[in-house]
């Protein structure tokens, strides 16, 4: 259980998707402007990545490692189809925000209109597939840590997201210089702001 | 039909194009180069990065060229993933024979040329629209330009950050403040909130720069 609760304050605060990695970066400057999008958007982020780690977890388990397949039969002891892995977690991963965007057009029609434009953005975003990746990279053992660490990752996009559209709808009347207006003063903000997550490195439950 | 010079003047200036003036995808596009900054803390990281992903681009706009005619307008975008994922992947795998402790640090940033803008929009805008040689240079061109963004951040990175370039001293031992010089690495280069701010600094600087000029292409492309 400390386990679980160490791997979720981990990919929260220090492995953040944003900050340590940059994942996630061209939708992160799409919903950054208002904080409204930014948070229905991070949450979608959150449900599918959460979603989507796990799933990909089984399927290293049951199809993708080495000497997983002996379910189907004895003689596929020695495959190992890990190579092959990055094909796989992309196709669960656009199912998963398919899955995501259809069950927000039925159940969530405010949330929906509001993300119309960026939900199909998710799928192409590194911050999902790398989620996924630095999943099967880190060999978590049980399910329960794999869901955390990709319920925490969304969980520190979701909260770097809206910070980053909170900072940006306040420094809206700021007299910035002409040419950093825009994306480049989103940049130096960013960086601050990740410089200031710096302090949580230590942070261990 | 016109024969076509492997080094003929049009072909040159598709390569060299726009290299010098700094007006390649990579500084234009900064969505796309950002993500490849964080591994760009040592030179030798850079070098790979960007090695792999003029590796990736380039063949995959050929084979996409090659393609484009077959390919049902419905499925090109799964064809397009496919045929990039197949070559992420091999990239992957030779990294992992021959560069073991590189691809060790680069970790998931190899499979992310997956999702890179850069490589996305390439493919999109050049490769489904032109022959199998031209998108073939072009991208090698594309690929040279947003290297070289990679590689002179990295060697700014490594040498301000650790004394060292392609883990060479070169900074002697006998200027740090431990051995009794005045001298001390700037820890901050190595970390990643280092990249965000330069970056935004690089934005600025070429706003600045195109604010008075009159092509427009470039200024949309940074509004």
């Amino acid at each position: 259980m400390e386990d679980v609760a160490n791997i979720l304050v981990r990919s929260i605060f220090i492995d953040n998707l944003f900050i340590a990695y940059f994942l996630g970066l061209c939708s992160y400057m799409a919903v950054s402007k208002s904080v409204k999008v930014a948070v229905g958007l991070g949450l979608t982020v959150t449900f599918t990545l959460g979603i989507s780690a796990s799933v990909c977890h089984l399927l290293g388990q049951y199809l993708l490692g080495r000497g997983t397949l002996t379910w189907l039969s004895k003689d596929l002891e020695g495959i190992d189809l890990t190579p092959l892995s990055l094909i796989f977690f992309w196709a669960v991963v656009i199912l998963v925000v398919k899955v995501a965007e259809m069950l927000q057009e039925r159940y969530l029609p405010a949330l929906h209109a509001l993300l119309k434009k960026f939900v199909p953005l998710t799928a192409v975003s590194c911050a999902i597939l790398g989620g996924t990746l630095f999943m099967q990279e880190q060999a978590l053992q049980t399910l329960p840590e794999v869901a955390a660490l990709g319920f925490g990752s969304g969980l520190g996009w979701l909260l770097t997201v809206v910070s980053l559209a909170a900072i940006r709808e306040r420094i809206t009347y700021s007299d910035i210089p002409k040419p950093l207006q825009g994306l480049g003063i989103t940049f130096i903000v960013a960086g601050l702001m990740g410089i200031a997550f710096l302090f949580f490195i230590k942070i261990r439950l | 039909m016109e024969k076509d010079i492997l080094f003929s003047t049009k072909n040159m200036q598709q390569l060299t194009g726009s290299l010098g003036a700094f007006t390649g995808p990579a500084t234009v596009a900064v969505l796309g180069v950002v993500p490849a900054l964080v591994v760009t803390v040592t030179l030798k990281l850079a070098v790979f990065m960007s090695l792999s992903m003029l590796v990736v681009l380039a063949l995959s706009s050929a084979a996409l060229s090659h393609l484009s005619r077959t390919i049902p307008t419905r499925m090109r975008v799964v064809v397009q993933l496919v045929v990039v994922s197949v070559l992420v992947i091999l990239v992957h795998q030779l990294l992992q024979a021959f560069a073991y402790d590189v691809s060790r640090q680069l970790s998931v940033f190899v499979a992310l040329i997956l999702t890179n803008s850069v490589a996305m929009g390439h493919v999109k805008e050049v490769a489904l629209r032109s022959k199998p040689w031209p998108s073939f240079r072009n991208s090698i061109s594309s690929g040279l330009k947003y290297g070289a963004v990679l590689v002179a951040v990295g060697f700014f990175r490594e040498l301000l950050g650790l004394g060292t370039l392609w883990g060479f001293r070169i900074i002697p031992d006998s200027f740090y403040v431990a051995h009794g010089g005045a001298y001390e690495n700037n820890g901050l280069m190595v970390l990643p909130p280092m990249a965000l701010l330069l970056a935004g600094v690089v934005v600025g600087l070429k706003r600045q720069h195109y604010a008075g000029s009159n092509n427009q292409e470039q200024k949309q492309a940074l509004q």
